[in-house]
């Protein structure tokens, strides 16, 4: 064996999450190898929008992570080539009726309260940033603070920029323990790799990585379709969606449930995404999950009628059953660290998310408290430790 | 909403869906066939439409009366002809009969969602053309051997008046012997095979010796109008400002490397290029069909030994199941017909079905013999530039699809995609995928390409939001 097969820290994943830890863990002068099964953002990464969201979070530890990582995201766009394409357009959440605005208007005060941007705007002044919006609209709130990437593209810059060894195609089948149980490195289709630290950002597939370190963790894949338009001139400027879309986010139910988040990207397509359900790895299409995205885009942007569908695209977003992030060092498996279950947030939590493992690992203090994404969080339920029968359906 | 299902839907009016459904419909089932095109026939069996008044349409075909044939045994069955109908995607609830979307009318206003159900579905959606882009490929003057054979077929034009034709595959012979036929003068033929492949199947080849006597007959006619055949050659380069002025033909090594020193200069006003033709099977693999990949390199349906596809109560024929032909394409449709009525009937298969197994077989190993002797060799990316398009609609040069992947850790046409956007344009990859998929393999060859295309072709908006909820 070469000499290269040891590190400071393992990540498996090359998604933006894994790239993310990479990223900070080589900043904080650790050396890093990334290994990943496929190629980079081939999973969930490449299936995901690119939602740099604030808006869409309740007053939390999410909300609070989401802010650090959108600064961190203006500092990458900056450190990182123009071809991530970040783009701070801002977001504007709108509410159809009447009645939806004092649900909005509650859950904008208490995110300005938590250091949010966020300005309400009277239905008179909705043309004015969103021109081709459907008339009647009861109003809305402009959350600037909202962004968009390229989410394959800027997972593949981070890991270049990272400078980490990147190992593709190359599957974990199993895991080096010392005589006291703690990780010593992993076993892989190619060999072993040593390192004293391994970070699990498997994403969807994080449960049955977990499982395989003698670890659990209670992650589900949530479906999630996103239709992509031809291109089109630039028709949609912010990020814009429906007053619901934040009650199906912190929702816990397995049926279907849709609220477009509708946005332009510079390329020229429109993006409509994503519908939520769980169930489990499938990827056939579901007509009714695209019939409910194509009707609130429509219902946002009636232009948007007669405008083509070229294609759609399913993901399998990762979710805990608190629909928090698992981020942290495992309880019982020493040197093992999670870094998955962000479910549709993953593309903006990840720098925070990289950030606090880079600190964990090295000691440093954290940029905030990483308590309530603690993984042990789920030790004591015993209903949980049923986990992934779901997780490990076959794809 | 909905009316009673048919027993069987069959998508695809050409050799394949034509047999599938007259035979269906012998059999006593209810048959809806859907078609893009406004009158049968696919891209075999195309022909002028009735308003250019076309004296001889035959004259392109040497198996016309295969065909009229089963149009006429069409027309005389109960057949319900569904034309220009784009299936955009097909799906199934359960035990429901499956639910064949399509989109119906002209462009815009006029276009209408329609929503077939049918018991049993037969996908006979044939093939479209593999491209292996080369510098100067995007030049106007540049068509595919195809898409020349279209143009004769349907509009009776010729693409220029010195045409060299290149690539790799039957149809170039087919596509000459037409040009050459319709008046062009045609310098050369630049094979890329050495077409000894087909001599490592001698059994296959003996037992097809109608594929041996329709070789001999286009021999004929290019020696008659004296062009000339160069194998294990290629086109390398295309000059020309605003349109093709001459190509570099250049010799090549076994695995498709060209030689150096080798190229030459032909003067020609268009250029003809094909590297056969790649499966439509997208409908398919949206719902999970298993595939395999062929030995012409292609991605092809996993089918039973009646035709049916890895997912019940889906049957598929002709081109679908492996580039093959029309006759092997009728063969298939007719098998999958009579296995279709079959499973709905409970009756006993016919004693014909052994009968059709049989040839089908036989013109199944001639065609692998053929695809394995015609797939792209390894060495076929040197052609390529790091400027030269690879992706047309969303002009994505190799050079770019190179970095990706050494870079930036792109392995498969869809990785490639996301960091690149090769193949998200309009025609969401059945232009490059064969190529893309081939340089995320890090090298040549015919790497198979597994994209999933859930909308076989773009849907509005409108027409998605006004679907029917299920039931």
């Amino acid at each position: 064996m070469s000499t290269t097969d040891s590190s400071d820290v393992i990540v498996i994943g090359a998604g933006v999450v894994g790239a993310a830890c990479a990223y900070y863990a080589a900043r904080h002068g650790l050396s890093v190898t990334v290994l990943d099964r496929g190629a980079v953002a081939g999973g969930t990464t490449g299936a995901g929008e690119g939602n740099l969201l604030v808006s869409d979070k309740e007053p939390g530890p999410e909300l609070e992570l989401a802010l650090i990582s959108l600064a961190l995201w203006r500092e990458l766009s900056e450190a990182l080539p123009p071809e991530i394409e970040y783009e701070p357009k801002g977001g504007l959440v709108v509410a159809s009726a009447p009645e939806g605005l004092p649900a909005l208007r509650k859950l904008a005060a208490g995110q300005r309260a938590a250091g949010v941007k966020a300005e309400e705007i009277p239905p008179e002044r909705l043309p004015g940033l969103e021109p081709h919006l459907a008339p009647g609209l009861a109003g809305g709130v402009h959350y600037p603070q909202d962004a968009q990437v390229q989410p394959a593209l800027a997972a593949a810059h981070l890991l270049r920029a990272s400078g980490a060894r990147l190992r593709l195609g190359e599957e974990v089948t199993g895991f080096l323990k010392g005589a006291s149980g703690e990780l010593k490195g992993v076993r892989t289709s190619k060999g072993a790799l040593h390192a004293p630290y391994v970070v699990n950002a498997a994403g969807a597939w994080g449960g049955e990585l977990a499982r395989l370190a003698g670890a659990t963790l209670p992650l589900l894949p949530r479906r999630g379709f996103v239709l992509v338009t031809e291109p089109l001139p630039q028709l949609v400027r912010h990020k814009v969606y429906s007053a619901e879309y934040v009650a199906d986010v912190a929702s816990g139910s397995a049926e279907l449930q849709t609220s477009a988040v509708v946005e332009g990207t510079p390329a020229g397509p429109v993006l409509i995404g994503a519908s939520r359900e769980q169930v489990g790895f499938d990827r056939s299409l579901s007509t009714a999950a695209l019939r409910r995205l194509a009707a609130q885009a429509v219902a946002l942007f009636p232009v948007l009628a007669r405008v083509r569908a070229m294609r759609t695209y399913a993901g399998f977003r990762p979710y805990l059953p608190d629909h928090l992030p698992a981020i942290g060092h495992d309880p019982t498996v020493p040197g093992l660290l999670h870094a998955c279950g962000h479910e549709g947030a993953g593309i903006g939590l990840a720098p925070a998310t990289g950030l606090v493992i880079a600190r964990l690992v090295t000691g440093d203090k954290p940029p905030l408290d990483p308590g309530p994404f603690g993984p042990g969080r789920f030790a004591g339920a015993s209903g949980t430790s049923g986990t992934s029968g779901r997780a490990s359906t076959p794809r | 909403m909905s009316a009673e299902p048919y027993d069987l839907a069959v998508i695809g009016a050409g050799a394949a869906g034509l047999a599938g459904a007259v035979h269906a419909a012998g059999q006593g089932l209810s048959v809806a066939l859907l078609d893009d095109a406004a009158q049968a026939g696919g891209q075999f069996f195309r022909h002028p439409a009735p308003a250019l008044k076309a004296g001889r349409p035959q004259a392109l075909h040497h198996h016309w009366s295969a065909f009229r044939e089963l149009r006429s045994r069409l027309a005389a069955s109960a057949v319900d002809h569904l034309t220009g109908h784009h299936v955009w995607t097909v799906t199934r609830d359960g035990d429901l009969p499956w639910a064949v979307h399509a989109l119906t009318g002209a462009d815009g206003e006029e276009q209408r969602p329609v929503c077939i159900r049918a018991r049993a579905l037969l996908l006979a959606t044939g093939a479209y053309e593999r491209q292996l882009p080369f510098p100067g490929w995007t030049l106007p003057g540049v068509v595919s051997a195809g898409g020349v054979q279209a143009m004769l077929k349907s509009g009776l034009v010729l693409p220029g008046r010195r045409i060299v034709v290149a690539g790799s595959g039957p149809l170039l012979l087919a596509a000459a012997s037409s040009l050459a036929t319709a008046g062009a003068r045609v310098p050369l033929v630049a094979e890329a095979a050495g077409y000894l492949g087909y001599a490592r199947h001698p059994g296959a080849l003996a037992a097809n010796p109608g594929k041996l006597a329709e070789g001999a007959l286009h021999a004929k006619v290019l020696a008659r109008h004296r062009v000339r055949l160069s194998t294990r050659s290629a086109v390398t380069e295309v000059h020309g400002t605003d349109r093709v002025e001459a190509v570099t033909v250049r010799r090549l090594d076994r695995d498709w490397r060209p030689l150096p020193g080798t190229g030459r200069r032909i003067a020609c006003d268009a250029l003809a290029v094909g590297h056969g033709l790649v499966p439509r099977i997208e409908l398919a693999t949206a719902l999970g069909c298993a595939t395999r990949q062929a030995p012409d390199g292609t991605s092809v349906l996993v089918l039973d030994d009646r035709q049916q596809t890895s997912v019940p109560g889906l049957w598929a024929a002709g081109e679908t199941g492996g580039i093959g032909g029309w006759q092997l394409a009728a063969v298939e449709g007719e098998l999958a017909a009579l296995a279709v009525a079959h499973r709905l009937s409970g009756r006993p298969a016919p004693a014909r079905v052994r009968e059709l197994r049989r040839r089908r077989d036989r013109m199944r190993r001639f065609a692998e013999a053929m695809g394995a002797a015609h797939r792209p060799g390894p060495g076929w990316t040197h052609w390529l530039q790091d400027g030269t398009e690879v992706c047309r609609c969303e002009e994505v040069t190799a050079g770019s699809i190179r970095e990706a992947v050494a870079e930036l850790g792109a392995r498969d046409a869809r990785t490639v995609k996301l960091l690149t956007r090769a193949g998200m344009g309009w025609c969401q990859g059945r232009m490059c995928g064969a190529a893309v998929a081939c340089l995320a393999a890090g090298g040549g060859g015919a790497a198979a390409s597994e994209e999933r295309r859930p909308f076989a072709v773009p849907v509005p908006l409108g027409t998605l939001a006004a679907l029917d909820e299920p039931n």
